[in-house]
């Protein structure tokens, strides 16, 4: 039997194919597997006391638009806090040093995205700048653990149940 | 009715046991593998690719209108991604292989059948199972986890290309909500499915052939029958495996 060539030409691209998307599959989707594409802009660092569910990957916004990604996320054993690495895309390159970063939700089951605001200072953060005033994510949980315990304790001090405060608001 | 099911599984069964025996053509005859391969993949892979392409772009589309109500239009990625690799993916590849590639076996083993070569091969006492059925199976078996991968890959960048591109969901939100939810484990399931579906598909195709009615019409209805049977088996494997998966 004569070997044909573009069977065996067909067969290999279409086997190469299906290994390459299986490589995909199994390297880029879940989260350990690594990362393709080239960084641009500047670097700015940041440290939360807690990021909560924050991700590598994840927007940076200022007024509601996005500026850059989180690059990366670590631990700084010295002093207990995580650095988080700011990629901001080098046409906002006027961000005034003294700005605020927080750890936003985007809607109810949305992601974590950093959110900037702009302080006063005259001068710009450069590359390798560092933003001093953040604020942590907001855990719902304990959020929720404050509003009950709040609650309880009113109920006790005053000696009425929250129905009474509410009836005559009905009337 | 129900000895009857009961014997045709088993001789189902049986012929599964009978050309698995053969299975070493894989090694003593590689060309004709590749030769099946290339029939029920590479042939396969312009539908697949198309019709994974537009599975992602529905997909983008329908998510994203589901998850914008809730405001949380950035779990499209995960979404998409879940919905292809454990469900979408490979159900839909395993009908579409069974309408494109399990009907041509069908009828080319039925063929032979009507056309007594397979009789002929036997009274040259070469075994019919191991030169005409083990190839055909094994490529099919082969074929199919690399099919349903490219119809993943494909109908991901469908998903993004609508929900990303069109709809204006942000892209960093896109992937990395993708990177943090899917677990290796929803892969593998993925790939576990794709493979128990590409062996029943194509031994379904290679049974209903090799046991054709040596007829015209009799051809024409064991194609019918690889189509239905394989679907519908699996849709039942399907949820067998979803049960079993999520049951861990």
């Amino acid at each position: 039997m004569k070997p044909n060539r573009s069977l065996e030409i067909g067969t290999g691209l279409f086997v190469l194919l299906g290994f390459a998307a299986l490589a995909f599959l199994t390297t880029q989707l879940p989260g350990s597997g690594m990362r393709l594409g080239a960084a641009q802009g500047y670097k700015v660092l940041a440290k939360f006391d807690n990021v909560g569910d924050l991700k590598a990957g994840s927007p940076v916004s200022m007024s509601g638009v996005r500026i850059g990604r989180v690059e990366a996320i670590a631990f700084d054993a010295t002093d207990y806090r995580a650095e988080v690495t700011l990629r901001i895309e080098p046409q906002f390159d006027k961000i005034p040093d003294d700005s605020d970063a927080s750890i936003q939700t985007a809607g109810l089951l949305g992601g974590k995205y950093v959110g900037i605001g702009a302080g006063g200072s005259e001068t710009f953060l450069a590359d390798g700048g560092r933003i001093e005033f953040t604020q942590s994510a907001i855990v719902l949980e304990s959020l929720v653990n404050k509003f009950f315990a709040n609650f309880a304790d009113k109920g006790s001090s005053t000696g009425t149940a929250p129905a009474s405060d509410a009836a005559p608001t009905k009337e | 009715m129900i000895g009857d099911t009961l014997s045709r599984i088993g001789r189902v069964g049986i012929f599964l046991v009978r050309v698995l025996r053969h299975a070493g053509v894989v090694f003593t005859e590689p060309r004709a593998v590749v030769h099946q391969i290339y029939n029920a993949g590479a042939r396969s892979l312009v539908i697949i690719m198309l019709c994974g392409l537009f599975v992602g772009m529905v997909l983008g589309l329908q998510g994203y209108d589901l998850l914008q109500r809730f405001g949380s239009e950035d779990a499209l990625g995960v979404a998409a991604a879940l919905g292809l690799l454990k469900e979408l993916g490979p159900v839909v590849t395993a009908l579409l292989f069974a309408g494109r590639a399990g009907t041509s076996l069908t009828s080319e083993i039925g063929l032979m059948r009507a056309t007594d070569q397979l009789t002929a091969m036997e009274i040259m006492a070469v075994d019919p199972l191991r030169k005409v059925v083990a190839p055909r199976l094994i490529g099919g078996i082969i074929a199919m986890p690399l099919l349903v991968a490219v119809f993943n890959v494909i109908g991901l960048f469908g998903a993004q290309l609508i929900g990303v591109q069109v709809m204006g969901v942000d892209t960093g939100a896109f992937w990395s909500q993708m990177q943090g939810a899917v677990e290796l484990d929803d892969v593998n399931e993925g790939i576990v499915k794709s493979f128990c579906f590409g062996v029943a598909c194509s031994l379904v195709a290679v049974y209903e052939g090799y046991h054709a009615q040596p007829t015209a019409a009799g051809v024409g209805l064991a194609t019918t029958r690889t189509v239905v049977i394989s679907s519908v088996l699996t849709l039942l494997i399907d949820y067998i495996l979803t049960a079993a998966f999520l049951g861990r």
